[in-house]
């Protein structure tokens, strides 16, 4: 099939950049990283974590690449207008966004309070709509862009104790399928990740008995995650879109 | 920004939906858009290269009231002013 209205196979823009939200540390800080050594320019985000984001920006040009740190708290609405103007102006325009950010605030869904179920769905979900909107602005206009949405196994498995954060990762991964068939035809495509066990502080707190059920009997460090998200950030992923690629060692399976 | 021609804006906004697959023969002010198979994402698209080039706003609803090539032109001719 080759329509009129094929777009074809877009490559990655010269003077482009990538944004990592909450990549002041754990999976995100390892997907900037691992962006800047696949030769994208990284923006950092982070909220609270200036150290975190600055020893990532450190390390990012230590081995020979460019990034910036970039605060700001992406639940808060008017944060990602400024995080994509910023970066444009630092580093060029957005295009490939890593909506990573997230929280936990565990409970038993009979005892969450409104406030720890809002904040999860806030952060974890309303700020990777806002940011993705934003985004896919320009993105269609370039006819060239990559979304990688950060999602977990809980969600799509139950999880007793993240009801909120459960149902904040599952909406992810909606979000990302539908706005995904939206945009695919201007050369956008939008993917989610689905970590499994990841060794991070986020993690730190889970009992090491939950190793016993994941098939490669342990636990992902966070390079692995971001080398998933390199390749769907890649050129080479050009034809994959509206998917959630699993890094969980099998335990979804 | 000086008040654009209706020529001006004609020319934007048929280029726009060339770009975005129309058949060029078939655009004319009674062509409706959907049977230039323009869809939801292209007025999206073409509101965002009106804003820029007009700086006329075009909202969803404003949008949703376009239905031929000559709506869009008339629409925005009459915001520009």
């Amino acid at each position: 099939m080759s329509g009129e209205r094929a777009t074809g196979v877009q490559q990655r823009p010269d003077g482009a950049c990538a944004l990592v939200t909450g990549a002041s540390r754990g999976i995100g800080a390892a997907i900037a990283r691992a962006l800047a050594a696949d030769g994208w320019p990284v923006a950092v985000n982070y909220r609270s974590g200036a150290d975190g984001a600055a020893a990532t920006v450190a390390a990012i040009e230590a081995a020979g690449g460019r990034a910036v740190a970039l605060q700001g708290d992406v639940s808060d609405p008017a944060v990602p207008a400024q995080l994509l103007d910023a970066a444009r102006s630092q580093l060029g325009p957005v295009a490939a966004l890593v909506n990573n950010a997230g929280l936990r605030a565990d409970g038993l869904a009979l005892s969450l309070s409104d406030d720890d179920w809002q904040r999860v769905l806030d952060t974890n979900l309303g700020s990777t709509y806002r940011l993705t909107r934003a985004v896919l602005r320009e993105m269609i206009r370039t006819r060239f862009g990559r979304v990688i949405n950060i999602a977990s196994v809980i969600g799509p498995r139950a999880n007793a104790g993240q009801a909120n954060y459960a149902a904040s990762k599952a909406a992810v991964i909606a979000f990302t399928k539908t706005a995904a068939v939206e945009v695919a035809r201007r050369g956008v495509t939008i993917n989610a990740v689905a970590p499994g066990l990841i060794d991070t502080e986020m993690t730190e707190d889970i009992p090491a008995t939950l190793s016993e059920r994941i098939p490669a009997q342990r636990a992902g460090r966070p390079e692995e995650v971001a080398a998933a998200v390199v390749f769907l950030a890649s050129d080479a992923a050009s034809y994959i879109t509206a998917s959630t690629l699993y890094v969980d060692g099998g335990l979804s399976a | 920004m000086a008040e654009p021609s209706i020529d001006q804006i004609e020319k934007v906004i048929t280029d726009s939906l060339v770009t975005f697959g129309a058949d060029p023969e078939a655009i004319s002010r009674d062509a409706e858009l959907e049977a230039l198979d323009v869809d939801s994402l292209d007025l999206a698209e073409l509101s965002q290269i009106i804003e820029e080039q007009f700086g006329v706003e075009l909202t969803s609803n404003d949008v949703a009231e376009i239905k031929t090539v000559g709506d869009a032109i008339d629409m925005v001719a009459g915001r520009a002013k």
